[in-house]
């Protein structure tokens, strides 16, 4: 097949036709437009271009990654048809897109692959240029154009994954601009630069979108000619054992036997990207969501090594990750060609440059399969993925819906106002009034029961309906009661539900009409609500707590009975102690029934009882007809507030000082137990929570030093609780162990159980007198300006929704912050909030992601909470 | 590579055949190339001229009370969700209630010669174009002027006493109706 030497002379000939042979009419076409265009000698430029050695297939990456730019224009160009870059309708034209134009999908797709085709390409064009020593010999500039072009087709890769404007696109934006934000100096201004502002928004996607569609691909363009030019310039460098200057190896042209393999070797990647797209075509998730505080960002595999780098470092350390390290890398390899300077090529002849990337290499490889792992290996990383995943899926798979808009009309009023559509008022008055928010928290954002929106997506039609009135296996494991309602009714919910989330329906917790009245006791609602109600304020506060608990989900709307039973023939007899006692330690029946300890502020709870037992009585307050119940119910027991000023939090907790002498025996060890956190799980007093046991058998069965040792070192099943080795010096170990023992071995029963450590039981005499102002505990609290600040900026971030109201108490989700966190030092605070403890990951605690006045704002709010349930 | 004339010799024509033979080869795996992308593309960019528009909604035009005392046009304004790609909108379009032979007939006021609004003239009682000047009959047919046919009727029912009509888009400016949406 080597033609002969020479032969590349003669090629050159082929199109100029003799004047004298008699041509034909493509001939003559050709010659007409040769005199005017040169064409010929465009031709033979581009295609005879002589290469040294001759054609080889290790010379196909160069082109092979042109020809894949050149489908990412044309498929690019394609979805720029229908794509429309702003918040509002980014996500429904990439839908649009993928659920319903012809091709769609499989462009889309194209694209998306090519976009990681071109990297592999990438990588292989530099080993290949490398390994060859090819960037020897005056190829520096060709070098380092080519370098940018690398950095060039990361930044394509970077601002497209946030087009689409799903979920995972938002978060990984989210985290990639917060990376740039590590930078010393510039790097705040540099992520407001990038997200056209503080937060990600319509702006963020624009810039992002003109960096991906004319920016970049503009300076692609560029640097592509330089790099073509600056590679005809040096010519083809040939195999290793070629001189790199002078080249001394018989020459064979570039046509036809290297465009050929050129042509191939694009060929294949068109036909394996083809099928690809086809048989697995990429898929779009849910709506991007700020709100949603489950949602693990990954990036794209290609960014994943770095993704993992990050994990390694902390605090101020940051800078030598995000700027040092990366930046020398890139430094080496910009300058490569100035570092290894002669003219040998062989690699094994030039071992510390080929050892070096091959370190750099193998490190980009580690980190990548090691990421991959690391979520493998922690089951609730890798839950919550599959999930993301199931989430993606079903959303791809459910129907285009439309993104709906009337003539004239902005956005924005459906957004903030009560929505238009009826259904959906009736929906969100039964999703209140059946206590979905218990769980599912409000606007179904989740809780301690997934989000709710979106799911109409993943059970479109009937088959929400019927979950509802059937609850599948997860979810009766979880709790979940069949929804007893008419089928109008239901109809209305899953109207509601499926509203959830979307531009159409309420902005999700961020409308005060609708969350306030249930979740918050603040007292501007309170001037607005007018007391009409028979009931008193402490039954009423009882009442809104059994809404707000989701008590109702179970037994029924006003206790009426549902998948437990009633009320009234569970209390009755009962006196409110026992009732009292019970409800924070289920006995053995209703634990098996699926009831949860509730917890909450002394003052809560007897209210709760209270309210309860009027149900038992049989005096029933409100009608269970609609929601209206605990807005009125509620605006009774805001109203008794005022008369009640300022003395619950304080009378309360005097009660419980009496009964915790134990706790109250001043004990280094319980200072070193408190400041390391160990109360945020096992309680303030080791007495466990819902998280960790109880500790006080914990020195009689692991005995001497098995303790310390396993404080030092977890077991597994510590570790799978999220239980963090225990980092305190040997003397805070010490005193701390001598805490642990120090507890009592036989706790009254009472104690024993969860929520009676976290909420001692009190006198009874005393919590009644203040069940007036049961609900307004959180308002106790005085106040500086910068903690209500904080108090707000609590709310705004949803930390309500695991830390429960006010955060004082927790939910099962996550601990209560009194006495736990608002204890610990601003500083610590700070560090915690930023970089979360083991625990918080484990927990699911999501990034806080908030500006330097709110987090002071927030830490505040936090210290001035009380320090602990006994020490006023 | 010097750049002169060659006579035509046995061994060139040998090997412009190889050559030509690359040349085919190269043009097939372009065109194969080519095609998983034109396909596709094609397909895609073509899409919503083939796609069918899902318009089978009834839009209120009024009680049917109202339009059986009158004799002359009366202009009413109707909503209806159209969707226009990948969004859902509300349209407002204008139609005339009127009657022919007896029955409700609702008319387009869309002109069917190049699609201005009709405009009602009850002192001349007939409909005049305000573009070119195309007239026509209070029942829509074709006085005078450019316009090829008649103001287009569209579809009607009445349902609980209301009138309803279905809205359409016909092709302006041909001699018979032809629906486009």
């Amino acid at each position: 097949m080597t033609p002969p030497e020479g032969e590349t002379v003669d090629q050159s000939k082929e199109p100029v036709v003799p004047v004298t042979k008699k041509m034909n009419a493509p001939e003559r076409l050709f010659r007409w437009l040769d005199k005017r265009t040169g064409v010929h000698d465009i031709m033979h430029e581009s295609l005879d271009e002589p290469i040294p050695g001759g054609a080889r297939l290790a010379y196909v990456f160069g082109s092979g990654l042109l020809y894949i730019f050149i489908s990412q224009i044309i498929t690019g160009i394609c979805l720029a048809l229908y794509y429309v870059p702003s918040a509002e309708t980014a996500h429904t034209s990439v839908a649009y897109i993928t659920k319903q134009v012809a091709a769609g999908a499989f462009l889309r797709s194209l694209h998306y692959y090519g976009s990681s085709a071109m990297i592999i390409v990438l990588a292989l064009h530099f080993l290949q240029t490398f390994l060859y020593g090819s960037f020897k010999g005056r190829r520096e500039l060709l070098w380092i154009s080519g370098a940018v072009l690398s950095l060039l087709v990361l930044g394509m890769g970077f601002t497209g994954y946030l087009l689409p404007w799903d979920q995972k696109a938002y978060f990984a934006t989210a985290v990639g601009t917060n990376i740039v934000g590590q930078i010393p100096l510039v790097g705040n201004w540099l992520t407001r630069l990038l997200r056209g502002g503080d937060t990600i928004g319509t702006l963020t996607l624009s810039r992002f979108y003109v960096a991906h569609v004319f920016l970049i691909p503009a300076m692609i363009f560029g640097f592509i000619a330089a790099h073509i030019l600056l590679f005809r310039k040096a010519g083809p460098a040939g195999p290793i054992e070629e001189d790199p200057i002078t080249p001394k190896l018989p020459p064979e042209g570039f046509y036809p036997r290297q465009v050929l393999m050129d042509m191939t070797f694009a060929l294949l990647i068109m036909v394996g990207l083809g099928f690809l797209a086809y048989f697995h075509p990429v898929g779009l998730g849910p709506i991007a969501n700020p709100a949603n505080t489950q949602f693990l960002p990954r990036p794209d595999w290609y960014y994943l090594p770095f993704f993992e780098w990050l994990k390694f470092f902390e605090g101020p350390t940051v800078v030598l990750a995000v700027v040092v390290v990366p930046g020398i890398l890139a430094m080496l390899f910009f300058l490569l060609p100035f570092l290894d300077r002669s003219l040998e090529r062989r690699p094994w002849r030039r071992p510390i440059p080929v050892l070096a990337v091959a370190i750099v290499i193998a490190g980009i490889v580690f980190l990548g399969v090691r990421s991959k792992l690391d979520d493998q290996r922690d089951p609730s990383v890798r839950s919550q993925l599959a999930v993301q995943e199931q989430q993606e899926k079903a959303y791809s798979d459910a129907p285009f819906k439309p993104y709906q808009e009337s003539p004239g009309g902005s956005s924005l009023a459906s957004t903030s106002d009560v929505p238009a559509n009826p259904l959906i008022a009736q929906g969100r008055s039964i999703f209140a009034a059946h206590g979905c928010a218990g769980c599912h928290g409000a606007a179904g954002i989740g809780g301690i029961a997934p989000t709710l929106v979106g799911i109409t997506t993943k059970y479109p039609g009937d088959q929400l309906d019927n979950l509802l009135q059937h609850p599948d296996a997860a979810m009766n494991a979880g709790h979940m009661p069949p929804v007893d309602v008419s089928a109008a009714e239901l109809k209305a919910l899953t109207a509601y539900i499926g509203a959830l989330g979307t531009p159409t329906a309420e902005a999700p917790a961020g409308a005060p009409a609708e969350s306030s009245p249930t979740r918050e006791s603040a007292p501007g609602t309170v001037a607005k609500n007018v007391a009409g109600n028979s009931a008193t304020g402490a039954t009423a506060a009882g009442q809104q707590l059994f809404d707000q608990r989701g008590c109702a989900a179970c037994h029924g709307v006003g206790g009426a009975g549902g998948r437990a039973p009633a009320m009234a023939t569970l209390l009755a007899g009962q006196s409110q102690a026992h009732v009292l006692g019970l409800i924070q330690a289920p006995n053995a029946k209703m634990k098996a029934g699926g009831m949860q300890p509730v917890t909450g502020s002394p003052a809560e709870l007897t209210s709760l009882v209270a309210y309860l037992k009027t149900l038992g009585a049989g005096s029933r307050t409100n009608p269970p007809t609609a929601s209206g119940d605990g807005t009125t119910a509620s605006s009774a027991a805001q109203d008794a507030t005022p008369q009640v000023p300022a003395t619950t939090e304080a009378s309360l907790s005097t009660a419980p000082a009496a009964v915790q002498t134990v706790a109250a025996i001043p004990n280094p060890g319980h200072a070193v137990f408190i400041s390391q956190g160990c109360a945020a799980c096992h309680g303030p007093n080791a007495g466990g929570t819902h998280f960790a046991p109880a500790l006080i058998r914990a020195s009689a069965k692991y005995p001497g030093a098995a303790l310390p040792n396993l404080l030092h070192h977890p077991n597994s099943k510590m570790k799978a609780g999220g239980m963090p080795p225990v980092t305190a010096n040997p003397a805070e170990l010490a005193q701390l162990v001598s805490y642990i023992t120090s507890l009592p071995l036989t706790p009254a029963p009472a104690a024993a159980s969860a929520a009676a450590v976290s909420q001692p039981t009190h006198g009874n005499t005393s919590a009644q007198n203040n069940t007036n102002s049961a609900n307004s505990a959180q308002v106790q609290i005085p106040l500086s300006p910068l903690a209500i600040h904080g108090g707000q900026v609590f709310q705004r971030y949803s930390c309500e929704t695991c830390h429960g109201v006010g955060g004082l108490h927790g939910t099962s989700a996550a601990p209560g912050l009194a006495g736990t966190a608002s204890m610990l030092p601003a500083a610590t605070l700070n560090n915690l909030l930023r970089h979360h403890s083991t625990q918080m990951v484990n927990g699911n605690m999501p990034t806080t992601n908030m500006n330097a006045q709110d987090m002071k704002a927030v830490i505040a709010y936090i210290r001035a909470m009380p320090s602990t349930q006994d020490t006023p | 590579m010097p750049e002169t004339l060659q006579e035509v010799d046995p061994k060139k024509n040998i090997i412009v055949s190889r050559r030509s033979f690359f040349g085919t080869l190269l043009c097939v795996g372009s065109a194969g190339m080519g095609a998983i992308l034109a396909v596709p593309v094609l397909r895609y960019v073509l899409y919503p001229l083939y796609s069918k528009a899902s318009g089978t909604e009834w839009s209120d035009v009024g009680e049917i009370s109202e339009f059986v005392a009158g004799t002359q046009p009366t202009l009413k304004t109707i909503t209806f969700k159209q969707r226009d790609g990948w969004r859902e909108v509300l349209s407002t379009q204008s139609v005339y209630v009127s009657h022919a032979a007896g029955e409700l007939i609702v008319l387009s006021a869309i002109c069917p010669h190049l699609g201005c609004s009709v405009g009602w003239h009850a002192k001349q009682d007939k409909f005049i174009c305000p573009c070119h000047g195309g007239e026509f009959k209070p029942d829509g047919l074709h006085i005078l002027g450019p316009p090829p046919r008649a103001m287009d009727r569209l579809p009607t029912q009445i349902k609980n006493g209301k009138l309803q009509v279905h809205f359409e888009y016909f092709r302006s400016n041909v001699p018979n109706q032809e629906k486009i949406s």
